[in-house]
Order: C-alpha cells, then sequence, then structure tokens
C-alpha cells in the first residue's frame, strides 16, 4: 500500500457524499428569481464534507456530486459550473486541518476561520472561474455570464455561512469526547 | 492437539468514547475447525469481540486494549486489516451496511474483484455460490429491493465466496423466518463441515442455532465471559437462565417439571434429549388449562378492504387484502421474508399509497387523511431502526414526538424518563445513539413511539436482537397497554412470541392472507406452515414425544407458568 | 415527493450493445467536439448524426421528455438572458451587421446575433442526444468498471460507482426519515402552510446528514472487512468485453472529431462567418 492513496474512509465518503449531494440539490433547492440559478443548500453539504475529510474528498464530491446531478437531472452537464463546485470544494478542504472540527470544539475564531475561507473559495470560483470557462467553452456575453456568477457565488456564500456553519456546529457536537460516556443510574 | 486459530488472553478494551472497559478480562480460545457460538444480554459485548477478531478492533473503532489476542497464532496487532480480511470472514450485523454491489451479482462478486480474479472463473463461482443461497434468480436484481431475509442470504454468499478460514457471523437470522433460519443454520452446518472452517455464530436465539451441533457455547455477560462449555453441559447449568438469555423451550419445560436435566441427557437438541427419566414429571406438571373465556365481540378499530399495492409495474406486492381488526386485540402477523408484511404495514400508516381499496379506522374512512393525521391513532415501529432516528441523544429520539405535540417539558420529561426505564434505557438515556448495540438501538425506536401511546400501534419485528429479560419487559409492557385497550399488531418471526402473547395470527404468503386463526391453530396446520415457512415449536414435540393428548394445552400452560416465573425477575 | 430521474433503459439494441468503455470515450469526444467548435456547419452535422443515432436506439422521446422539456426551458431563458445582456454580441464577433427589426439602439435585432444565438442553441443541441443516450444506455454497473478502464483510479471509479449504488437509498432514506418524522407529527404535506413547511423540510437535512455519516463508517467497515483496496488492480464483475461493434464505434467517432477540429480550425477561427464574402 503506498502512502499517498485515498483510505476507503475517504473513497466512501466521496461516494456517499456525493450521493446526499445529489439529493440535497434535487430537493432542498430554493429557486432563485435569476435565471438559471437557485439557492443550493446541498454547497453547505459539500463545505461540512470538505472540512471533515478534507480537500480531497470535498472536491472529489463537488466533482462526482455535480456532474452526475446534471446527468441524470438534466441530461448534459454544465462542466463549467462542474469545476466551480470542485474547485470550491476542495479549497475549503484545505482549511480542514486548521478547523480540526473533529476535536469537537466549534468556537467563534473556528466560525470566522471557516467563513473567510468560504467567502475566499466561492469568491474565486464564481466570480471568476465559472464565468472565464463560460465565455470560452460556449462564447456567452461576459456581462451576462458575470452577473449569473456573482448571484451564484453572492447567494452561496450566504446559504453556506448560515447553514453551513449550523451544520459544522452541529457535527462537532456529535463528536463524543473520550472517555465520556458513563451509565448513569 | 489442535491448532488454535483464535486466542484472547486477559483481554480487556474500551471504546475511545466510553469511561469504562466494554470487555473486561477476556480469555478464550478457538481451535481449528470449531464451531462455536457467543450468546449474551444484549449490550453485553458480544458484538465487540466480534470486531476484535476481524480487526474492526482497533482498525475503525479506536480504543484501548490490553492483554493479548491471537489469530492464527500470531500476534493481531502485527496483521493489518487486509490480511486478516484474508483470515477471517463477517457477515455484519447491521443490515444496512453489509452491501456495496448494485446488484446481486456483483455484491457477492465484491470481495473476488478486490483479489483481482479473472472475470470468467468469478461469474462461475458466484453463480455457484447464489445457488446455496437460493437467490439465483435475483442474481441481477437491485439489493435496493430485497427483503430484509433475502438480504441476509446474499451477504452470506458474499463471505462464501472467499474461501477464508474463520467466518464470523454476528446474529445471521435476525431478519430470516423460521424456516429460512433453520435452512440458513443447516446451509452454516454445511460449510462449515465441507470446509472445515472456524466458525463462530454470535446469536440471540439459541435454540435455533441448536438446531445443529455446535461444538462449545460462550457465554458473555457484561463483558466478561460467563461461561464457556460444551451445549449439553450448560444446557444443565443455571448459567443461562441467571444471565437472561432463552434456553430452549422443551429444556425449561422440563426444569420447570422438576426435573433434573443432566448433561447425560444430551438436552442441546431435541432429539436427542433423552427424556425417558422425566416423562413422569412432565405429565404430572402438565395440568389442563382452563377452558379460554370465550371473546366478546369489539367494534373493528381498523379495517382494510381490498387493498392491492405494487412498488413498480409488473410485480404485486399486496394482492386485495381485507382484513379486519378489534379494538384491543393483539394481533401477530406472519410470514415468509418477501411475503410483504412490512409493506402491509407501511399502508396501513400512510407511507405508501395503496392502488386500490380504502382503509377505515373506527368505520371512517382514512384513505386521504396524511401521515400525520393517521399518526395520532397508529404508531408504527420500523423493520430497520436506522430509518427512525433523526436526533443524536437517546432522551432527545424518544422525547421527539412529545415536543412536537406540544407537550409540556416536563410533562414529557417524566414520560420519556418511564418509558426509558421499561425499555431498559434509562442508564444510557444522555448518550449519543452512535454508541449504542444494534439491540438498544432497535428499544429506543420502540421507546419513541411508546411514548406516544397511540390507539393503535404496529411493531415490525420488535423482538429481533433483543435478549429475553428486555423481550419479558417489553412484551409484558405491551401487554398491560394492550388490558387498557391499545390495539396491537405485531410482525414477528418469532413463533413462541407469536403463541404466549397474541390471541390471533395472520399469516401471509405471497402479498395474499393465507390464513386468520388463532396461533396454536395455525401451528398444527402444516399445510399453512409449510407454506408460510413457519414452524412448530419444540414444545409441541415434547409434548407428542411425552405422550400428552393434548399438546395445544401443554404449550398453553407451558405459557402460563413460564410467566409466572418471569414475573418474578422484574 | 417522486421526482424523476434519468436511469438505465434496457432495450436490446446495438446500441445498448456496446460496452460501457466505448460508450464513456465516444460521449467524451463528442462533448469535446462541440465544446470546441463553433462552427455552424459542423454543429449541424453533429446534431444530425446524434438524432440518428437516437432514433437507432430506441429509446422514445416521451421516456426522457421531462428532461427535454427542462433543457428548452433553460434555453429559452438563457437566450433572453444574452439578449438582454448583449444585443450586439454577433455583431462583436462576425464583424458586421445587418439590420432586421430596429427596436432602440442597443437592441436592433440584427442578423448576427440571430445567427450566433442559434449557434449557442445549437451547440447544446449537438450534445443532449448522445448525453442522454450515454445516460440511459449504460448500465450503471459498468459506468465504474468503464471510467477505471479509461485510466481513472480504481478507487475513484468506485466512488463514482458507491454514489451511484447510494442515490436510491439515500432517497430512501430522505424519504423514509421525512415519513418517520411525519409519523411523529411534523406535517409536510399541502395541508400546512408552505412557510412551515420549508422550515420542517429543513429538519430532515440534518438526520439525513448524521445517518449518512453513519452509513460511510459502516460500509467503509463493510469493505475493508472484504478487502477492498488491498493490492493496486481489481477486476470488474460487470465489465464487458470488448467487441467488433466497439472498434468500429470508436474509430468512426474518431474520424468525425478529427475532421470537426480540421475544419473548425483549418482557417485560425472557431467561428464560422457566412458574413464575409
Ligand atoms: N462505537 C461504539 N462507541 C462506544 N461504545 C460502543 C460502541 N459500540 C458499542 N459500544 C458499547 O459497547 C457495549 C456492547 O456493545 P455490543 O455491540 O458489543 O453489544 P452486543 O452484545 O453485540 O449487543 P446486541 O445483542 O444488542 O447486538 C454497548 O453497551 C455499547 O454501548
Ligand atoms: N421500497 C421498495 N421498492 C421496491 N420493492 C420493494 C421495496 N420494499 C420491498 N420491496 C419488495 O416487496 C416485497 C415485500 O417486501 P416486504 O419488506 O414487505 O416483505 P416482508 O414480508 O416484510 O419480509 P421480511 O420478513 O423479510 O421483512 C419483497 O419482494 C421486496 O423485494
Ligand atoms: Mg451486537
Ligand atoms: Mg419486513
Amino acid at each position: 500500500m503506498k502512502g499517498n492513496q485515498l483510505s476507503i474512509k475517504t473513497i466512501v465518503a466521496i461516494g456517499i457524499g456525493a450521493a446526499v449531494f445529489i439529493i440535497l440539490a434535487k430537493f432542498a433547492a430554493v429557486p432563485s428569481p435569476v435565471p438559471n440559478t437557485s439557492i443550493q443548500t446541498s454547497y453547505a453539504f459539500l463545505a461540512l464534507m470538505a472540512v471533515v475529510f478534507g480537500p480531497i474528498a470535498g472536491g472529489l464530491i463537488g466533482l462526482i456530486g455535480h456532474a452526475l446531478n446534471d446527468a441524470i437531472s438534466y441530461g448534459s452537464v454544465w462542466w463549467s459550473w462542474v469545476a466551480v463546485s470542485m474547485i470550491v470544494g476542495l479549497l475549503i478542504g484545505l482549511a480542514a486541518k486548521k478547523l480540526d472540527i473533529e476535536s469537537g470544539i466549534f468556537n467563534t475564531k473556528k466560525i470566522i476561520t471557516f467563513n473567510i475561507v468560504q467567502v475566499i473559495a466561492q469568491g474565486f470560483g464564481w466570480f471568476l472561474v465559472a464565468p472565464a470557462l463560460d465565455i470560452l467553452i460556449y462564447a456567452e456575453p461576459a456581462n451576462k455570464v458575470f452577473l449569473q456568477g456573482l448571484f451564484a457565488g453572492v447567494s452561496n456564500m450566504v446559504t453556506v455561512g448560515v447553514i453551513g456553519t449550523l451544520l459544522l456546529a452541529g457535527y462537532a457536537k456529535t463528536r463524543s469526547r473520550s472517555n465520556s460516556l458513563t451509565r448513569e443510574l | 492437539m489442535k491448532k488454535r486459530v483464535i486466542e484472547f488472553n486477559n483481554y480487556s478494551f474500551k471504546y475511545h468514547s466510553q469511561a469504562a472497559p466494554t470487555l473486561h478480562d477476556i480469555n478464550i480460545t478457538i481451535f481449528e475447525g470449531e464451531k462455536v457460538l457467543i450468546v449474551g444480554p444484549s449490550g453485553s459485548g458480544k458484538s465487540t469481540i466480534g470486531h476484535c477478531i476481524n480487526g474492526l478492533v482497533p482498525f475503525s473503532y479506536k480504543g484501548e486494549a490490553t492483554g493479548s489476542l491471537k489469530i492464527m497464532g500470531k500476534d493481531a496487532h502485527s496483521l493489518d486489516i487486509f490480511s486478516r480480511s484474508k483470515i477471517v470472514g463477517t457477515v455484519l450485523q447491521d443490515p444496512d451496511g453489509q452491501f456495496i454491489g448494485l446488484t446481486v451479482g456483483e455484491d457477492i462478486a465484491f470481495s473476488l474483484e478486490n483479489d483481482s480474479t479473472e472475470q470468467g472463473i468469478m461469474k462461475n463461482l458466484v453463480e455457484e455460490t447464489v445457488k446455496t443461497v437460493e437467490m439465483d434468480e435475483y442474481l441481477s436484481s437491485s439489493i435496493h429491493h430485497l427483503s430484509g431475509g433475502q438480504k441476509q442470504r446474499v451477504s452470506l454468499a458474499g463471505v462464501m465466496v472467499d474461501k477464508v478460514e474463520i467466518i464470523l457471523f454476528d446474529e445471521p437470522l435476525a431478519n430470516l423466518d423460521p424456516a429460512t433460519g433453520q435452512y440458513a443454520i443447516e446451509l452454516i452446518d454445511r460449510i462449515h463441515k465441507e470446509t472445515n472452517t472456524t466458525v463462530v455464530i454470535i446469536e440471540h436465539r439459541l435454540e435455533d442455532v441448536l438446531h445443529r451441533h455446535v461444538d462449545r457455547i460462550i457465554v458473555v455477560d457484561d463483558g466478561r465471559i460467563v461461561a464457556d462449555m460444551c451445549p449439553d453441559k450448560l444446557l444443565s447449568s443455571v448459567i443461562l437462565e441467571s444471565s437472561h438469555i432463552r434456553e430452549p423451550l422443551y429444556v425449561r419445560a422440563a426444569k420447570y417439571a422438576g426435573c433434573d436435566v443432566i448433561e447425560e441427557m444430551k438436552p442441546s437438541q431435541l432429539h436427542s434429549f433423552s427424556i425417558e427419566s422425566c416423562k413422569d414429571k412432565l405429565l404430572d406438571w402438565f395440568e389442563k388449562a382452563n377452558e379460554a373465556v370465550p371473546k366478546e365481540i369489539k367494534l373493528p378499530i381498523l379495517q382494510l378492504k381490498d387493498i392491492s399495492f405494487r412498488y413498480a409495474p409488473g410485480h404485486e406486492t399486496i394482492k386485495g387484502i381485507s382484513l379486519s381488526v378489534e379494538k384491543g386485540e393483539m394481533v401477530s402477523i406472519v410470514g415468509k421474508n418477501g411475503a410483504g408484511k412490512s409493506t402491509l404495514s407501511k399502508i396501513i400508516c400512510g407511507f405508501e399509497k395503496p392502488r386500490s381499496g380504502s382503509i377505515l379506522f373506527k368505520e371512517q374512512d382514512i384513505t386521504g387523511d396524511t401521515i400525520k393525521e393517521r399518526s395520532f391513532r397508529i404508531g408504527m415501529v420500523m423493520q430497520n431502526p436506522n430509518h427512525m432516528i433523526s436526533k443524536h441523544l437517546v432522551f432527545d429520539e424518544v422525547a421527539l414526538g412529545l415536543i412536537i405535540r406540544g407537550v409540556p417539558e416536563n410533562e414529557a420529561k417524566k414520560q420519556v424518563e418511564k418509558v426509558l426505564k421499561i425499555c431498559g434505557l434509562y442508564p444510557f438515556r444522555n448518550w449519543p445513539i452512535s454508541a449504542l448495540s444494534f439491540g438498544q438501538k432497535k428499544r429506543v425506536t420502540i421507546a419513541s413511539i411508546l411514548v406516544l401511546e397511540p390507539e393503535v400501534m404496529i411493531l415490525d419485528e420488535p423482538t429481533a436482537g433483543q435478549d429475553l429479560r428486555h423481550y419479558t419487559e417489553m412484551m409484558d409492557f405491551l401487554a398491560e397497554l394492550n388490558r387498557q385497550g391499545m390495539t396491537i399488531l405485531l410482525i414477528t418471526h418469532d413463533m413462541h412470541l407469536m403463541l404466549e402473547y397474541t390471541t390471533r395470527a395472520i399469516v401471509m404468503n405471497k402479498g395474499r392472507i393465507i390464513a386468520d386463526d388463532p396461533p396454536s391453530m395455525i401451528l398444527t396446520d402444516s399445510e399453512i406452515t409449510r407454506q408460510a415457512n413457519l414452524k412448530e415449536t419444540s414444545l409441541l414435540v415434547l409434548a407428542k414425544r411425552v405422550g400428552i393428548k393434548e399438546p395445544k394445552e401443554f404449550v398453553e400452560h407451558f405459557i402460563a407458568y413460564d410467566r409466572e416465573v418471569r414475573r418474578q425477575w422484574q | 415527493m417522486a421526482v424523476e430521474m434519468l436511469s438505465y433503459i434496457d432495450r436490446k439494441t446495438p446500441i445498448h450493445q456496446l460496452t460501457g468503455v466505448t460508450k464513456l470515450i465516444c460521449f467524451i469526444v463528442w462533448s469535446s467536439a462541440a465544446m470546441l467548435t463553433y462552427d455552424t456547419r459542423i454543429l449541424a452535422f453533429l446534431f444530425i448524426f446524434s438524432i440518428v443515432i437516437f432514433i437507432v436506439s430506441k429509446i422514445k422521446v416521451s421516456e426522457v421528455s421531462f428532461v427535454l422539456i427542462f433543457i428548452l426551458v433553460f434555453l429559452f431563458i438563457n437566450n433572453m438572458a444574452i439578449y438582454l445582456f448583449s444585443p450586439q454580441e454577433g455583431v462583436k464577433i462576425y464583424g458586421s451587421s445587418h439590420v432586421l427589426i430596429e427596436i432602440a439602439g442597443r437592441y436592433n435585432v440584427t442578423i448576427e446575433q440571430i445567427f450566433y444565438q442559434c449557434n449557442v442553441t445549437l451547440k447544446y443541441f449537438a450534445v443532449i442526444p448522445i448525453a442522454l443516450l450515454f445516460i440511459v444506455t449504460t448500465h450503471p454497473s459498468e459506468f465504474a468498471a468503464s471510467l477505471n478502464k479509461i485510466g481513472v483510479s480504481y478507487r475513484i471509479s468506485y466512488a463514482v460507482a458507491l454514489a451511484l449504488r447510494y442515490i436510491p437509498d439515500v432517497q430512501r432514506d430522505f424519504r423514509t426519515i421525512a415519513l418517520s418524522q411525519q409519523a411523529r407529527g411534523i406535517d409536510m404535506s399541502k395541508k400546512e402552510k408552505l412557510p412551515i413547511r420549508i422550515k420542517n423540510a429543513a429538519s430532515i437535512i440534518f438526520p439525513l446528514i448524521l445517518s449518512s455519516l453513519d452509513k460511510i463508517e459502516t460500509i467503509s467497515n463493510a469493505m475493508e472487512l472484504r478487502g477492498f483496496g488491498k493490492s493496486n488492480k481489481r477486476t470488474w464483475y460487470s465489465a464487458r468485453p470488448f467487441q467488433r461493434g466497439d472498434y468500429v464505434t470508436l474509430f468512426v467517432f474518431g474520424v468525425i472529431f478529427v475532421t470537426a477540429m480540421v475544419v473548425t480550425f483549418h482557417d485560425g477561427n472557431r467561428f464560422y462567418n457566412p458574413f464575409e464574402s
């Protein structure tokens, strides 16, 4: 076994994570007024998975989850946006070590760190990468794609900022500290 | 001297999150080719012992171990999980997590794929194995569409396909109907004999496992080994009784009758059990039970009229079922794996919409009611506990329904604590549910519905994976609620439960009701028993062997007597 | 809560006979060609050819109509948006301006703009039939094996297989969690007001995530116990061997791709310009 291979747990996390990402995208997305975009709670979940399982898992959950979802729901894949999901998952995952959610502590300092990271990651993805790829692949007008990216980015920043933070706090609570369980009669 | 394949020496283990060890100072030696059964109350640490053998402890479940554990003569620490997976094959307790492949064939092939087996060979092996568990017509079905029992067979096949030296079964019978359970035990026995593998079985259904020879039984109680001996010796002792494990019923009956059961009588299997010496005692003990009081006719509370349902076009799962349940009845629903029992219960609760037919509650049509509206009248405990649990802590999970209904906090707390005590979960009330054993989880889900006290309660296999003590406490509580007027429907594979607690049994087969009679009548109808994969209890066989003319009454006498004895535990 | 999803549709046709690997490669080649080119002639050819393949596959339009309707709506909105934001994009690209309808300055409808927007739409149309076919004619079991065969590491291929394997399970869990919550008093049917329904829906997300995390744990245990990941390669139960049809198909698609690229870029410009003379 080589040391740099993905662990089984990460592989499973990617697979199941992608499945959950898809189900959330399908059932828990709120339509928005801007064309072709919606408020996606699935990104909050993506952020959680990235923080728990690291950048590779985050990136691949975004990539596989988004691509498969596009494929089975719409019959074609919008690669430019899939790429963004991947980048967002990957970048947020880079903060996993620093946030160390497994410790069960998720204090104000960590909340701020998490939100700074997610805003940067999503800003980069939605404001730059998505429009750039749209122009490159589909030669769509620049001002249109930038506005689209701007809207998607901002709404996702808010979703991840609110729901994502809540999910992380909830998750941290479930990490039972060691030596803590006793039978109380 | 035979080779020692598993050797625990003064072994203790503590889960990371626990304050106290789960296993204390364990000493077990298992030899090559042996078949060993591990029994013990729910939450006593049986699965944990299994995890230590297959390597999940410490590779997946972290914790501290002391003492030594050797597998195939090697220190377990020196074996990584891959080399262990070559040695030990495991059928996990949780029916959900076992499956990885999309279809039956793929899942069985999984470990072969990992071994880079050539495709042709792989296909042959899979086909061969799938036949031994009689699932060949499902080879390309999606796992997703199988019933609980069918899944169990697939997971068995998945392990058998790999030639391992030790096979570990964690409650292989939990979801199987009586006949399939018996078949599974025969299957395990055949595999054991043919391949000379070492077999370790963890199971609550002791009598069913003893259907075939077992070399040794290890009794675990609260993380300690309290017995490690051959079945005959164990059954002639009082150890099982004091650990609250259900002995084979015929042994129990003999003991009640005052017989001195000794090792030489070979009590481990009914056909070998020599009862000559205690025939008279049994005859003496048996006194004809009182005539049953004629039942008064009450109002029907739940009526199904010509219900049909299918999950997918082409295959009707429920075919025109009509049935009426009276207020205050306690009814069991039995039948083969995949007969449609769980599906029927889901239809009653509104989880699935019937294609035709109507459902009446107190003569009022509720077919169009929402799940929430029905939930005020009908409570349901689902077969798979993981499908019901939504909170992190035990207490919160049980309290959830009350909180939603707006019960004041103090009141809710009192009720929840009462139910938690009945279900034996009070000491764990502040634990995360993920730290509970499977049987404990199941009890959490029962508690969460019990606390709501609905008028009709449906329980899908409530006693699967429970030990006798919790079984008794829970069932007696249900019987008490029943006396107070709650109508109860039990879906079960436990024939004794059906006899002991219910007055009426509905037998389902292939989506139809094929019988609806008192349980004792059902079990004496050999045609129905055969069709629906049921099994008569060993008590009947015993009564016949002793020469009792009214075997049914003998069973009833036993039940009444047994209940009295067990009442004293509480 | 039934939401329609595309899934494998079993038929006996030459398209279904092809191995997953072939279909995956063809899908990638086809999408790349359609992404790279803006040449109307190529796009039109790709579109017509893909329609022919679609007919051969005996998939009925009604079986995928829910997706088609979605895509048509998407394309309509997308076209409106392009026009709204950049009504002179076509003029910019093709360097000439033939006004068709005068509205107001910037928003005058030009032939160039119409032509450009037709191209954008055609670009989507050229890919959709092939993408749809790829999804509904490839058995999900074979998909992971195919990914592995074209060079994706088997671990990541398996992650994809797991995702496909668990979508129905997660969906069922989501549904069962929702149902069992309802059975305890949370109402999500139409009898409850919308805002409350949305709030209640949110209360299901967290249990779903918790149970998924548990699932990750049990499944990785089961995989570990059955020897996943012990060596650097693995075989696949549901992989299928290559047949002549596969080689022929790959060859044909290869030729189409090369021709498309040559025709598109021989003049150093992705766009086919009918307006210059
Ligand atoms: N992952 C875990 N983390 C912490 N504690 C655990 C964990 N798994 C089990 N335990 C604890 O260890 C004890 C024994 O659990 P185990 O699963 O071995 O019981 P069991 O004998 O198999 O019970 P059952 O018959 O109900 O399956 C339980 O009280 C449980 O709370
Ligand atoms: N969600 C589902 N989708 C499709 N088919 C299903 C689904 N659930 C069950 N089935 C099928 O319906 C049939 C009846 O299943 P059901 O779970 O009701 O059986 P059961 O009598 O409860 O069996 P068991 O005793 O094994 O629990 C089975 O053949 C099963 O494969
Ligand atoms: Mg257990
Ligand atoms: Mg069932």
